[in-house]
């Protein structure tokens, strides 16, 4: 491994994450740490999981991230559609889950009822933005 | 012609049927067999669309166009205009993200925007198993950094800059310690990540582990790079499965990587990391313990010196550091020990992942520059106190800390203004109680927890918590006596003075704290018999104030045993022969009418 090698590694995920973002990927980060698994957090993944297996979505990646610091309000998602900025919502059941799925990860209308926030920390940010 | 839409979801919901009755799935089958699009469109039934008050309603997909269906009447028609519409998604607009203008921004909430992150950047932002995601956020660059431009004393004089002083509890400064580590000729040396998070209240370390476990194996490389290792461990309690198991795919994607093993990046450097599950006994956090569970023998304290980093694990040089510690360590290698001084304050330098639990509105993970006030944390990034309660007092530090009062709030929480004040940071514990928390009962808790955790190898410990435990519970089940108080005081002074390791000489610092700021609460069981916050069962009469009583017989609905008799416009009557002592009326009453 080389620093050539790292830039490599750090290019290609980047150059990933920019045709994602081209061909409107949804990304749907679930926090599932133990608190947010102590939460409920598993009932919410496959919740989503089951409404992208039955709609078959291509364009909607559902990822595991650790918990995002909040833990009152487990379990949280971050929707991150293209061209907006990440939604994070909090206190969330499967039904929750899905009527998110339809409206703001297919739908594009953030559901703010469940929202607690939009943006990211400082100093987080999406590397594929630049 | 082929429609671009592949999939229409519809809305099932009762209480869209409730207003349209519209049987959407009948509808949209007759229109799609009209249409002769039955086979080629699948239809999905949910839950919920969009929002009730607009249903029932369709959705086309791919895509997310959504169509309110109002009314039966030539519906194929206007099927068909849908379904031959493009229904590509529309790309995202160059520029500046959207923003959703009922939503607040992250920096407008004070628990996000009054945080600073360094150990906690990448919480919840990416997938904890994806080497490439860490890579990519900067991961790794400070290891690269270290090994080709830096020489090992390079390191540790950047890390001796910075001021970073170890996150566990004690507070040594970790350059010098590293320095030590790194001084002593004698090979292998080992470097141990004490991940034994046991106090109650405390999991930082934990969330850290799960959610960015590179940014600790890389710390830990560094350390051994600096101090000449060439082996690491890390030490965790059995209790977190997750964070082993994200330890596990860290350590395995490295090694595929080439970021552990043998001449890493091409550099020569060797090292390598194991995982120790630890079995779950608190003292096995303390370092010398640590290391003898390692060894596979019994887990318990020695007389230092000499010094782990010169004669640790297996009689070796070793550098044993808290998990945030080093989290921090590539930071200050990219950023500069100078940025790293910069923040925080002249001796506590840096920021702290504090846990913040307990009757606060926002339990969570708090990261904070060092000599950030408690009135902050708790206030304002806690969001003050849950309910209708008052803030009572704060418990910092876990076992080994102390209870701090509102007096205390303006108290910049540093190492040393918190130790003076009777409290410690301790690996940042913080745990809030309200005015329902009798304090010798949360005395009473803490040591209880340490009888049970005593490793049992020096008296003091053993035998002198046991009767401290033992004068607690006499105070709280009524029979102390004031002349208790004195001697409750005198045996934990000895026990802090005279036991062997930290952890004995910091168990009682939860009865020397209450004791010191809350001593009326003391008096009051004592002199008086009475539990202030009713917590203590044996001290409250169960008696109904008439006056205080509205008469509103709220007590005796709740009551198991019906115990209280109540008429209309009457105040409650109890009958302490039927009472079992359960409380429900004293919590059901809302206006402290029984005590």
């Amino acid at each position: 491994m080389t620093i050539d090698e790292l830039n490599e590694i750090k290019g290609s995920y980047i150059d990933q994450r920019k045709r994602e973002l081209e061909e409107g990927v949804v990304t749907v980060d679930v926090h599932m740490g133990t608190c947010g698994i102590a939460a409920g957090a598993r009932g919410v993944f496959s919740a989503l999981q089951g409404e992208i297996e039955r709609l078959e979505m291509k364009t909607v990646k559902l990822r595991v991230t650790g918990c995002a610091g909040l833990c009152s309000m487990e379990p949280m998602i971050t929707v991150h559609l293209p061209g907006q900025a990440p939604v994070k919502y909090g206190k969330l059941d499967a039904a929750k889950a899905r009527e998110i799925f339809y409206s703001h990860v297919l739908g594009g209308r953030p559901k703010t009822e469940y929202a607690i926030g939009q943006g990211l920390e400082k100093p987080q940010k999406r590397v594929e933005l630049g | 012609m082929i429609s671009p839409v592949s999939k229409i979801a519809y809305c099932a919901s009762r209480t869209c049927r409730f207003r349209k009755p519209i049987d959407v799935r009948a509808l949209l089958e007759k229109g799609l067999d009209e249409l002769g699009y039955r086979d080629r469109i699948g239809l999905v039934e949910t839950e919920c669309l969009i929002s009730c008050f607009q249903g029932p309603s369709i959705m086309l997909l791919p895509g997310g166009k959504v169509f309110q269906v109002l009314s039966e009447e030539r519906f194929t028609e206007t099927l068909r205009g849908l379904i031959s519409e493009p229904q590509l998604p529309t790309l995202p607009p160059p520029g500046e993200p959207r923003i959703e203008p009922d939503i607040p921004g992250i920096e407008h909430i004070d628990f996000f925007a009054k945080q600073r992150l360094i150990v906690l950047r990448n919480r919840g932002h990416i997938d904890a198993e994806s080497i490439e995601e860490y890579i990519a956020h900067d991961g790794y660059l400070a290891l690269y950094k270290a090994l080709t431009a830096m020489t090992p004393e390079g390191v540790i004089e950047e890390v001796k800059l910075s001021g970073l002083r170890g996150r566990g509890g004690a507070g040594f400064p970790s350059g010098t310690k590293w320095e030590e580590a790194r001084k002593y000729a004698t090979f292998p040396k080992y470097v141990i990540c004490n991940g034994d998070e046991g106090d109650p209240g405390a999991f930082m370390d934990r969330s850290l582990m799960e959610s960015d476990p590179h940014a600790v194996l890389e710390g830990m490389m560094v350390c051994g790079y600096a101090i000449g290792a060439r082996q690491g461990y890390i030490y965790v309690r059995a209790e977190y499965p997750l964070a082993i198991q994200m330890l596990r795919t860290a350590i395995d994607r490295a090694r595929r990587k080439g970021f552990l093993g043998r001449n890493i990046l091409g550099t020569g450097f060797d090292f390598d990391i194991d995982i120790y599950p630890g079995a779950g006994a608190f003292v096995c956090g303390e370092s010398t313990a640590l290391m003898f569970s390692i060894e596979g023998k019994r887990g318990m304290p020695r007389i230092k010196p000499p010094r782990s980093t010169e004669s640790g694990l297996w009689g070796r040089p070793t550098c044993l550091n808290n998990v945030e510690t080093f989290a921090n360590i590539p930071q200050i290698l990219l950023h500069g020990g100078a940025w790293f001084r910069s923040i925080g304050m002249e001796d506590s330098t840096g920021t702290k992942v504090f846990s913040l639990t307990g009757a606060v509105k926002n339990v969570g993970l708090v990261e904070v520059p060092m000599g950030t006030d408690l009135r902050t944390i708790i206030f304002e990034i806690g969001g003050g106190i849950r309910g209708n309660a008052h803030f009572k007092a704060v418990q910092l530090g876990g076992p080994s800390g102390g209870c701090l009062t509102e007096q205390h709030l303006h108290l910049p929480a540093t190492f040393d203004t918190l130790q003076a004040a009777g409290a410690m940071m301790g690996s940042g514990g913080v745990v809030v109680m309200d005015d329902t928390s009798c304090m010798v009962d949360v005395a009473r808790f803490f040591t209880q927890f340490s009888v049970d955790e005593s490793c049992g190898k020096c008296v003091p410990c053993r035998v002198g918590l046991k009767v401290l435990l033992g004068m607690l519970e006499k105070i709280i089940v009524g029979r102390g006596e004031p002349s208790d108080l004195d001697r409750l005081e005198r045996q934990a002074v000895h026990i802090a003075a005279t036991s062997h390791c930290g952890l004995g000489q910091a168990a009682p610092n939860p009865v020397l704290s209450t004791l010191r700021y809350f001593r009326h609460e003391y008096e009051a069981h004592v002199r008086e018999k009475r539990c202030p916050a009713l917590v203590c069962t044996d001290l409250i009469r169960f008696e109904v104030d008439a006056e205080a009583c509205k008469r509103c017989g709220v007590c005796a609905k709740v009551c198991p045993v019906e115990a209280i008799s109540w008429r209309k416009k009457e105040p409650a009557v109890l009958n302490r022969d039927k009472c079992i002592r359960c409380k429900a009326c004293i919590r059901a009453c809302k206006f402290k009418a029984i005590h």
